[in-house]
């Protein structure tokens, strides 16, 4: 009876660990996410009692919603019709390669949208090297491909930025999925056809609907793209905000229009909750990497290099591109002819450390790499550190699991701009502001990336099997032990790629970051903003020898973090322990 | 629990600077585009015993929004970059503190947008069309002298201009058209721009750098609203020596709209004599000799000499665009909208 009680006790005594976990998580978001989207409520009804909603048109805002709903799920489907594939490929073979597509498919998410748009330019613009090489072979006088502007451009450039989330959720599902489920209905005469409706569909199709809403509300949000690549004649809600504050100053129309984008978004987050409450993403498939086959037989063979090379041609074209840009310098085009020549150099990458006018705000791009390494590890620490925290004090509260995970994802569909001058309002007006301004970029960045450190460290803990933690509790171990023996062991590697995601967030983030940096402090991103602000032929070269750098690093980053993932599968050790889970 | 002890590290880190008190400083709110040689910013600060924060604060219009938000507890001491287009806002909003600095003297009068010194004038550029000289030549086209000519078919699809809604040239490029045509007749003529393929984009980025054929961008457009210091900067920033400027502006009579940049003392300042001293030094010789090869306008004060490069490669119109700065205040956000509604259909 006594070891009972003692068991009881602790028991009681680990909830209430649990349940001091996500008070910190939790005011964290009141402070930095609820407070100023607080304030900038309040400026804008003390605005608008004393101005009224100013000018403006409720076509255009009708529109703009339209718009926002019919671009986001035209992008959604095109990303899955895409991406489906692809995730059949990364659930069923080990080919060769394989690494470097996972990579490739990672990396987009890390770029702000100016590289891509320069990428895509590169690639496919006016005078893109696709459309010069066309106009060559083929002796036209005009280009043949015409994007820029178009609704096509902005779908291309969505399928581009989330490709790897529907590849990412989805072969997670597919790896787990239980063969002998299909193989017994082939055994029973099901035609492939049947068993593909009936029994993978089903298994399947909790998580293509959770890949698809988590895309739509990416694509719902989507700002830089429309903006960059699908130009004025489109506005999403979002650019409507953009516009209404930063050039009307017209702050109740914008945080009119910021709540009612919060409220679609609100509902699509609580549409994903409910499919995550079916099935979590598992993020343990990485033992099972061993049951992946080689293609062997011929059909097999041809479908995969179809799918790669599809794969290549969205995801690697564009930077490859992009990195042809800055080492191919132009040389001057002589008189009358149309032929312009080019040729390899690295000045613009030698012309990133010199600062030839000695400005005031010149910073080496070698210090602004540093600044945004420094942000992103201290927010991808930190954003960890608190989706760590979440995650285990939801696993015994399941109503606060589902208002935290909730609340956490809110900051994912509220607007970049809004959120960006409530910060601004909330902690800007402050005395002495700009001096601890740059503290604030890390904390906005792991606001960002929380949710998807939640994502994917929840259910890693969560898999870890109760009666493990019983048994050592019983065994006398403190909670702290557990953790440490028990917990860490188990979810390193979902925290890892948790930790590589929420730095690659924080790298390539521009929108909040321009609302906080520092001229003398700026990140790579803004830093390469500022290159293309001005005229000149080595000036976008620069810019684009800095997207470079930026992509290089993060493809180091997550190629490391493959490796690591993939070496750890074959330690035998590990391998018992999830035998035993 | 080594990511607490760095989340604790950041947050007393924060703490402690927040509470730091810097003593003697002086904080000047600008946009991004500012820039001014480390050494000429240096002797102010040597000789008012001063350090100098650069607070950019986003493009012009962003800026001037965030220093109305925070009116009555003003960020800095001095704001910079406010310019003729959004200058009305400013003085409605009522930010500024007058001051009748001596070296307004220097400074041609029709600058001086402000009678009563709120805002003074540091600099000017012209918007203006920028054309690809190489494209003109080959295909024999000559210069359109007028906005009027762009409705021409030989020039059909070939500008490309940004939206007023989102860009502050594409604003500047409306207001020269409405100061040509008038509140009555702008619209049919951008829809006679518009049936004459026009290309309309957000960004000068994009425009310049897409678009532009003149650029390294090698774009499809050879006609471009950008800057009348461009050409000078392609030759600064080109990636070979040049000889001469790869592009020019089109400065015929209305068809550049001219901003004027203005510095003024921000209500509430705990430091005005500093921040007068820094309206001096603003502008003073000195720094605004320094002003065209950092921000590619021209300087204000008529002592001050020109680089050999503005000489050589820039245009000058004889008549810009102009608009009084009450119409555009009352009628902007207006514009654009009928603007917007037209074009964008």
């Amino acid at each position: 009876m006594a070891a009972i009680d003692a068991a009881i006790m602790l028991r009681r005594k680990s909830t209430l660990i649990y349940s001091a976990l996500w008070l910190l998580p939790l005011a964290f978001l009141l402070v930095f996410y609820f407070y100023p989207l607080g304030t900038i409520i309040v400026v804008s009804i003390a605005r608008w009692l004393q101005e009224g909603l100013g000018g403006w048109n409720a076509e255009i805002i009708q529109r703009a919603i339209g718009f926002t709903f019919y671009q986001a799920g035209l992008s959604t489907l095109l990303t899955l019709l895409l991406g489906i594939p692809a995730a059949w490929l990364f659930s069923h073979f080990q080919f060769k390669g394989k690494q470097f597509l996972r990579v490739a498919a990672t990396l987009p998410f890390i770029l702000p949208t100016v590289v891509v748009a320069a990428g895509f330019n590169a690639l496919i613009g006016q005078r893109g090297w696709l459309n010069l090489i066309l106009m060559e072979i083929f002796n036209l006088s005009q280009p043949p491909i015409a994007i820029q502007n178009s609704l096509f451009a902005i779908l291309l450039a969505h399928v581009f930025y989330n490709i790897s989330i529907v590849i990412r959720v989805i072969s997670a599902a597919w790896e787990q999925a239980d063969e002998r489920l299909e193989n017994a209905a082939r055994t029973l005469g099901a035609k492939p056809a049947r068993v593909l409706w009936e029994i993978t569909m089903p298994l399947l199709l909790p998580s293509i609907l959770a890949a698809f809403l988590l895309v739509f509300l990416f694509d719902f949000t989507s700002f830089g793209v429309i903006l960059m690549m699908g130009g004025p004649r489109f506005t999403t809600l979002e650019v409507e905000i953009y516009i209404q504050t930063m050039h009307f100053l017209n702050l109740p129309l914008a945080s009119l229009l910021a709540l009612i984008q919060l409220a679609f978004s609100m509902l699509i987050t609580s549409a994903i909750m409910s499919t995550g409450r079916t099935v979590m993403v598992p993020i343990m498939p990485k033992v099972k990497e061993d049951n992946l086959k080689k293609p062997h037989k011929f059909s097999e063979k041809v479908i995969i290099s179809a799918i790669s090379v599809a794969m290549g041609c969205i995801l690697l074209l564009p930077l490859l591109a992009l990195a042809a840009r800055s080492l191919l310098v132009q040389e001057s085009i002589p008189e009358g002819s149309n032929a312009s020549g080019w040729h390899f150099s690295l000045t613009y990458f030698q012309q990133l450390f010199n600062n030839p006018r000695q400005s005031i705000f010149y910073v080496a791009p070698i210090q602004a790499l540093r600044n945004s390494l420094g942000y992103a590890l201290s927010a991808s620490c930190l954003s960890l550190t608190l989706g760590l925290m979440l995650a285990g004090a939801s696993r015994t509260h399941h109503l606060f699991r589902r208002v935290l995970n909730w609340l956490v994802m809110l900051p994912l569909g509220t607007s970049a701009v809004t959120f960006g001058l409530g910060l601004f309002l909330a902690f800007g007006l402050q005395a002495n502001a700009p001096n601890w301004y740059p503290f604030l970029i890390p904390l906005a960045h792991a606001l960002i990336g929380l949710p998807f450190v939640l994502r994917l460290v929840e259910p890693a803990l969560h898999a870890i099997p109760q009666n493990l933690h019983w048994a050592a509790q019983t065994l006398g171990a403190a909670p702290r032990q557990i953790w440490r023996q028990i917990d860490l062991p188990i979810i390193w590697r979902a925290a890892l790629t948790a930790l590589v995601y929420a730095f690659a967030i924080s790298l390539g983030e521009f929108g909040a970051t321009s609302f906080l940096s520092r001229p003398d402090i700026p990140t790579l991103p803004i830093a390469i903003y500022r290159y293309l602000n001005l005229p000149g032929g080595s000036n976008y070269g620069q810019a684009m020898a800095m997207a470079v750098i930026l992509l290089f690093v993060c493809a180091a980053g997550l190629i490391i973090v493959d490796h690591l993932q993939l070496n750890h599968v074959n330690q035998p050790s590990t391998q018992e322990m999830n035998d035993n889970a | 629990m080594k990511g607490i002890k760095i989340f604790l590290t950041i947050l007393i880190l924060a703490l402690l600077s927040a509470c730091q008190k810097t003593t003697s400083a002086l904080t000047v709110m600008t946009h991004d585009s500012f820039a001014a040689s480390e050494n000429i910013v240096a002797e102010f600060e040597q000789q008012y015993h001063v350090k100098v924060n650069f607070l950019l604060s986003g493009d012009a219009g962003s800026t001037l929004n965030r220093a109305i938000l925070a009116k009555g507890a003003p960020l800095a001491d001095v704001l910079f970059g406010v310019d003729n287009t959004f200058l009305s806002r400013a003085l409605s909003e009522d930010i500024y503190e007058p001051y009748v600095s001596p070296l307004l003297d220097q400074i041609p009068a029709e600058l001086q947008l402000d009678p009563q010194a709120r805002a003074l004038p540091v600099d000017y550029g012209d918007v203006c069309i920028n054309y690809d000289k190489a494209y003109f030549e080959q295909y024999n086209l000559p210069l359109p002298a007028s906005l009027e000519d762009l409705t021409l078919p030989q020039y059909a699809g070939l500008l490309v201009v940004e939206n007023p809604a989102t860009s502050s040239p594409g604003l500047a490029f409306l207001l020269a058209t409405i100061a040509e045509y008038g509140e009555m007749d702008y619209l049919d003529y951008w829809q006679r721009l518009q049936n004459n393929g026009l290309v309309i984009v957000n960004d000068w980025e994009t425009a310049y750098y897409t678009n532009f054929s003149g650029s390294s961008g090698q774009g499809a457009q050879p006609m471009v609203v950008s800057y009348g210091t461009s050409p000078a900067a392609e030759v600064i920033f080109a990636e070979q020596e040049l000889e001469e400027a790869p592009t020019a502006s089109l400065v015929g009579d209305n068809m550049c709209f001219r901003q004027i940049e203005f510095v003024g003392i921000l209500k509430g300042s705990r430091q005005m004599e500093l921040a007068r001293a820094f309206v001096d030094f603003m502008l003073g010789k000195t720094f605004q000799e320094d002003i065209p090869l950092n921000m590619f306008v021209f300087p204000a004060n008529q002592q001050a000499q020109l680089p050999q490069e503005f000489i050589d490669y820039i245009q000058v119109p004889d008549q810009p665009a102009e608009l009084p700065l009450e119409s555009i205040e009352t009628n902007r956000d207006r514009w654009i909208e009928e603007w917007r509604q037209l074009m964008l259909q």
